[in-house]
């Protein structure tokens, strides 16, 4: 077992999703009030619990969002983090907020997101500006940083536009057990292979969906966590690690930074990648999943695409990836490292209806946030792996 | 600092980014090398990203690179598309995103050399681009890139 003190010290109480889709009318705000609302209902808590706040919304509109969520909820927090790092930030917002409830700077904490980009813009909003040395040649942001890896990893490793739409595939097949993922239906690799191209060698359906949607989840100290409605699920370890900002500024495009995430966070936890039962990967294109599972040693440097070409991270595969269909095939409005959270939480409970893993007890989340730049993994478990 | 400035101008005058655009503007390529580490550093900056050292200096740069990574992106013809988009390992050490100009998108390969040269960017301001660069002429056009 790790030394960590943090190891299981905080618990998430609370977990929802709102919005989730289209959600026209509503606001990127109001999205994420809503599911900040239904996490603290679900925790039998509310706004006047809350003394911490954690989150960001997308784009620059306001970006001092964790403010203005505080705000409208009526909440005065005494420890706030508005940090961040792309669509990775929210796991390191568990971490950030397991330090302060283990230091008694706080003692319940919210963490929220909220984005209407599908109904309000109908694309990405982001909040990076074009990078002065890679404007010039157009590439499509974030999509060509991520080709421009695919391409590398096909170069190094033989990795076929086959094998990445192999991820999208399996994705969908999660989607088809999710009542609440936006697009379902049949997907087959030929599919995949036909639809427009966007930046070679990803077609649009190696992209992540341009979705609604929020998340909120609701963390306190483990020793309250167990007098609260729901089964707790448990922060075992939590790392962060960043190589980069921009793609030119990556060293490896076949190597990521969740090397290093990974195997800190597991330390923490005292796993190992054999011991989970589920895996949340953050897909914002399909070689996201490849790259992931090899960096994080769910296969060896080069074997990620055969890996995912076997049927393994599907359903009925050995490694269950992404069941809730991911960015690609569930839900990604612009930052998706929340849903991996959420999805873990609710598999952790045995809540997941018709794609439940079975006992599962130790799920990874993975958060990517840049263009490969930030990296962040989470470990959560159950009482029965503390 | 470690390594205090040659010139004294790191934290004088015009930074390394408006300079660069001057040298560019004036159809000049040039990457800056690290005096107390000896490597070269792009996209330019204040600090080396290697040994931290403040003494940068400007340089032309032998213009070969080898394309690391390509993609083709798809826009529509009326936004300039299909176009390629490359990542080039230049000669002296430093990566840079580019575009290989004067052959088919299809045809841009990892490992394919390439020179650099001055040419023009999406919106039509100067930029680095690249011409692949056939092995069998290329001794007797050995040259900095202009």
């Amino acid at each position: 077992m790790s030394g960590s003190s943090l190891r299981g010290h905080a618990a998430i109480v609370g977990a929802a999703l709102a919005g989730l889709g289209e959600a026209p009318g509503r606001s990127s705000e109001d999205i994420a009030i809503e599911a900040s609302v239904k996490a603290l209902a679900e925790a039998g808590l509310t706004t006047r619990h809350v003394d911490a706040v954690f989150g960001s919304l997308p784009g620059n509109a306001n970006p001092l969002s964790a403010l203005l969520i505080a705000e409208m909820l009526g909440i005065q927090p005494r420890f706030t983090d508005n940090n961040r790092t792309g669509g990775s930030t929210f796991l390191s917002y568990t971490l950030m907020a397991a330090m302060a409830l283990k230091e008694g700077l706080c003692e319940t904490a919210l963490i929220f997101y909220g984005s209407n980009q599908r109904t309000a813009s109908g694309k990405l909003v982001s909040s990076v500006k074009p990078f002065a040395y890679e404007a010039p040649y157009a590439p499509i942001f974030p999509a060509t940083s991520y080709a421009l890896a695919a391409s590398r990893h096909m170069h190094d490793y033989g990795t076929t536009r086959e094998q990445l739409a192999a991820v999208a595939v399996a994705a969908r097949a999660w989607a088809n057990l999710n009542p609440q993922a936006f697009m379902r239906g049949p997907l087959s690799v030929a599919d995949v292979l036909a639809s427009r191209m966007v930046s070679s060698p990803l077609t649009v359906r190696d992209c992540c969906l341009v979705t609604d949607g929020g998340a909120a989840i609701v963390m306190t100290r483990a020793d309250r966590a167990r007098h609260l409605p729901k089964k707790p699920v448990y922060l075992l370890g939590a790392a962060a690690a960043t190589t980069h900002m921009n793609i030119i500024a990556m060293a490896d495009l076949t190597r990521t930074a969740a090397v290093d995430s990974g195997q800190r966070a597991m330390a923490m936890a005292g796993v190992a990648p054999r011991d989970f039962d589920v895996v949340e990967l953050y897909d914002a294109f399909t070689i996201n999943t490849i790259l992931f599972l090899e960096d994080l040693g769910f296969c060896t440097k080069g074997e990620g695409g055969a890996f995912v070409a076997s049927g393994a991270i599907a359903p009925g595969g050995a490694l269950p990836v992404n069941t809730n269909g991911g960015g690609l095939s569930c839900v990604h409005p612009g930052m998706y490292g929340m849903f991996t959270l959420v999805e873990a939480v609710q598999q952790l409970r045995g809540e997941a209806g018709e794609r439940q893993v079975a006992g599962a007890e130790l799920a990874l989340c993975h958060g990517n946030g840049g263009v490969l730049s930030s990296q962040i993994t989470n470990v959560l478990g159950t009482e029965a792996t503390l | 600092m470690t390594h205090p400035p040659a010139t004294g101008t790191w934290t004088e005058g015009p930074g390394p980014d408006v300079i660069f655009a001057q040298h560019l503007a004036a159809g000049e390529f040039r990457i800056q090398r690290c005096a107390a580490c000896a490597r070269h550093v792009f996209y330019p900056r204040l600090v080396c990203n290697h040994c931290g050292s403040v003494d940068l200096h400007w340089q032309a740069p032998s213009g070969r690179g080898t394309v690391y990574a390509v993609s083709v992106v798809n826009r529509s013809a009326d936004k300039g598309g299909p176009y390629n988009v490359v990542l080039v390992d230049l000669a002296e050490g430093p990566r840079m995103m580019g575009r290989v100009d004067g052959i088919a998108n299809d045809t841009v390969r990892i490992g394919m050399s390439v020179r650099a040269r001055v040419g023009q960017g999406a919106g039509g301001e100067p930029c680095v681009v690249f011409d692949p660069l056939d092995p069998d002429v290329s001794t007797d056009r050995e040259g900095s890139a202009r």
